[in-house]
């Protein structure tokens, strides 16, 4: 309880919207850990049920079923404002009626701060978000990215012990955005506060987080560090989510120590490395990147096929290769030398080709 | 490429347009142009202009009777504008910021319901009303009065409030329970301070009907309870002085300004 391993849990959690009789689940029954001090992602598609999630730790929502512990205490079942917990909204949410001193002090003056508590708490936050300057404005007159910064300096200023962040980023345009992504890491780092981040953008989610849950129809489908989300895929929801990924499907002939040997439907054996044991038909995952290309000559590669499109994309050439196993396999490469209509062989490294649960 | 005058339409360039939007402008305002000026009338012909005077501004206000009633007319009018105001907001408190409820387009209609029906049908329906009231109670004065102009000003009131409240961002008030606020807080230092304008618009609204209210007025006031347009409509029986001209034209000065006041406030952003 309360220990570093299990700072905030999630425990079955369900909620339902909706009367009685056609009631519809946003969340079915989520288990998730989240530890002291990291940055914590919720990834998924839109209605995946990420912001329905946050918004019960926050207490926005109140769960159908479950419980919500945080430090070991449940939360569950509190109003909003009795919860150390404090949110960083979509559209931000700042007071038209305040400066932006006032908002950022807002936390500390309804948790009955000293004046003088609230106003050198505020001038710290204000050089966190580096807005100093800019203390005594009305937020109508701010651009959205420092009205961003503002919304983040008045959720951290009552100093919470997880901050929520619902999608931030997503107004703001494209290079902005990676400037506050890196911005939000480095708060981070210097608060030591919980994150806990919801965001429907990969690439965002991998950069930032420390691990990531992605979420599909209500469901946590798989949560790990972004390495073990890109490498090693749970489901092929996952692994289609994230990154381009190719899948082969064939037949197990046999399975042991981790290892399943795949005959393809077109004859060859593969081997792949399997979580655990499996049967009957599957499905192979392998990224593009992971793929070796060689010449067709040595006829040692585990598939050969005939390119049949080159897509350029500045740092590298998606090699699209018919190995006659349907769908054709991507393999990318940085050194193509190779033609349309050139036969080439390909290489499934065993590391890289994992079986997946459906 | 065939080169095409293609000109969206500009309801400007119709046909007579202009002469019938100065014909709308002149029908609306001539006769009130009229009256303020006649107010200004040297002579007590209210048709046949002779000097520049303030005299029946002086005649009027030394007017014990046109005195009274407006005294009336304030009290009834700011009375009914607090009462309906208080009640208004938490009306439209209730229909915007709660989950949808059994009943609620009923509620809502009842609350409407003074603009639908026929203001005539209201009168006649709160005298004798009252009168049952009256007698059953023994309690008499200014109160009826107040509480029938409470009435109908509650939807007028209650318009501004709900529309303000409906731009309202909900997300401000979960933002401000997220930072520790209670239910309270969240009230008295976000809702309220933001819906401010739409309150200072309703009471401004619910005070110009107030004001300007005749037939509910005529049937309920009892004795030394006339208001200023009540006085004006008996006085006018007995033939227009340009004194009554210069009531007028006060009276039409106050609602120009509240009217125009309500416009700009209620334009101020959320």
């Amino acid at each position: 309880m309360g220990s570093d391993d299990g700072f905030i849990e999630i425990v079955d959690v369900t909620k339902a919207f909706g009367p009685a009789d056609r009631r519809v689940f946003a969340l079915g029954g989520v288990t998730a850990t989240i530890r002291r001090g990291e940055f914590f992602t919720l990834l998924g598609p839109s209605g995946c049920g990420k912001t329905t999630l946050l918004r019960l730790i926050a207490g926005f929502e109140l769960p159908t079923s479950g419980e919500i512990r945080l430090d070991g205490q449940e939360i569950g079942h509190l109003p909003p404002f009795r919860r150390p917990v404090n949110t960083v909204f979509q559209n931000y949410a700042l007071f038209p009626h305040m400066t932006v001193a006032e908002n950022i002090g807002f936390g500390l003056e309804m948790l009955d701060k000293p004046r003088a508590e609230i106003a050198s708490t505020v001038a710290r936050m204000l050089a966190l978000v580096k807005m100093s300057d800019l203390a005594g404005r009305r937020t109508d007159q701010l651009s959205g990215g420092q009205q961003q910064r503002v919304a983040l300096a008045r959720a951290l200023a009552p100093q919470p012990k997880v901050l929520l962040l619902d999608e931030p980023l997503s107004a703001l345009d494209l290079k902005l955005r990676k400037e506050m992504q890196v911005e939000l890491k480095r708060i981070q780092h210097e608060t030591g506060i919980t994150f806990i981040f919801v965001t429907h953008d990969q690439e965002e989610a991998l950069t930032m987080s420390d691990r990531i849950a992605v979420m599909e129809k209500g469901h946590i489908l798989q949560i790990g560090s972004p390495t073990e989300i890109y490498n090693a895929p749970a489901a092929r929801f996952v692994a289609d989510f994230i990154g381009d990924i190719n899948f082969i499907e064939g037949e197990v002939v046999s399975c042991g120590d981790g290892r399943a040997e795949v005959r393809l439907p077109s004859g060859p054996l593969l081997s792949a490395h399997a979580g655990q044991p499996v049967s009957g038909r599957v499905t192979l995952a392998i990224r593009p990147e992971k793929i070796g290309l060689r010449a067709a000559g040595d006829g040692t590669a585990q598939l050969s096929g005939r390119i049949t499109n080159l897509v350029y994309f500045g740092s590298g050439t998606n090699v699209h290769v018919d190995a006659g196993i349907g769908a054709d396999i991507v393999a990318r490469t940085t050194t193509p030398g190779v033609a349309i209509g050139d036969r080439v062989g390909l290489d499934l490294p065993f590391a890289d080709l994992s079986v997946l649960a459906e | 490429m065939a080169e095409r005058k293609g000109r969206p339409f500009n309801l400007k360039s119709q046909p007579g347009f202009t002469q019938i939007a100065w014909a709308c402008v002149v029908f609306l305002y001539a006769p009130i142009l009229v009256l303020i000026a006649f107010s200004f009338n040297e002579n007590r012909s209210v048709v046949r202009w002779t000097e520049f005077s303030f005299d029946w501004y002086v005649s009027a206000f030394q007017n014990d009777g046109i005195r009274n009633a407006a005294i009336v007319s304030l009290k009834v009018a700011t009375s009914a504008t607090l009462i309906a105001t208080t009640f208004a907001t938490m009306a439209a408190l209730a229909t915007t910021r709660t989950a949808p409820f059994r009943g609620q387009g009923l509620a809502f209609g009842i609350i409407n319901q003074p603009l639908m029906v026929p203001e005539i049908v209201t009168a006649v329906v709160t005298l004798s009303f009252f009168a049952l009231v009256k007698q059953v109670t023994g309690l008499t004065g200014i109160g009826y009065l107040i509480l029938a102009h409470t009435v109908f000003c509650i939807p007028f009131a209650y318009m501004p409030i709900r529309a303000r409240l409906e731009d309202m961002n909900l997300t401000l008030e979960q933002a401000a329970a997220d930072l520790y606020a209670t239910p309270f807080r969240v009230f008295r230092r976000v809702t309220l301070p933001l819906m401010a304008p739409g309150i200072l618009a309703g009471a401004m609204l619910a005070f110009v009907v107030s004001l300007d209210d005749v037939i509910i007025t005529l049937m309920i006031s009892g004795p030394g309870e006339t208001t200023l347009p009540i006085y004006i409509f008996g006085q006018i029986r007995r033939g227009i002085t340009p004194e009554i001209n210069a009531v007028s034209t006060v009276l039409l000065g106050v609602s120009v300004l509240l009217v125009s006041s309500f416009f700009l406030i209620g334009r101020k952003k959320a």
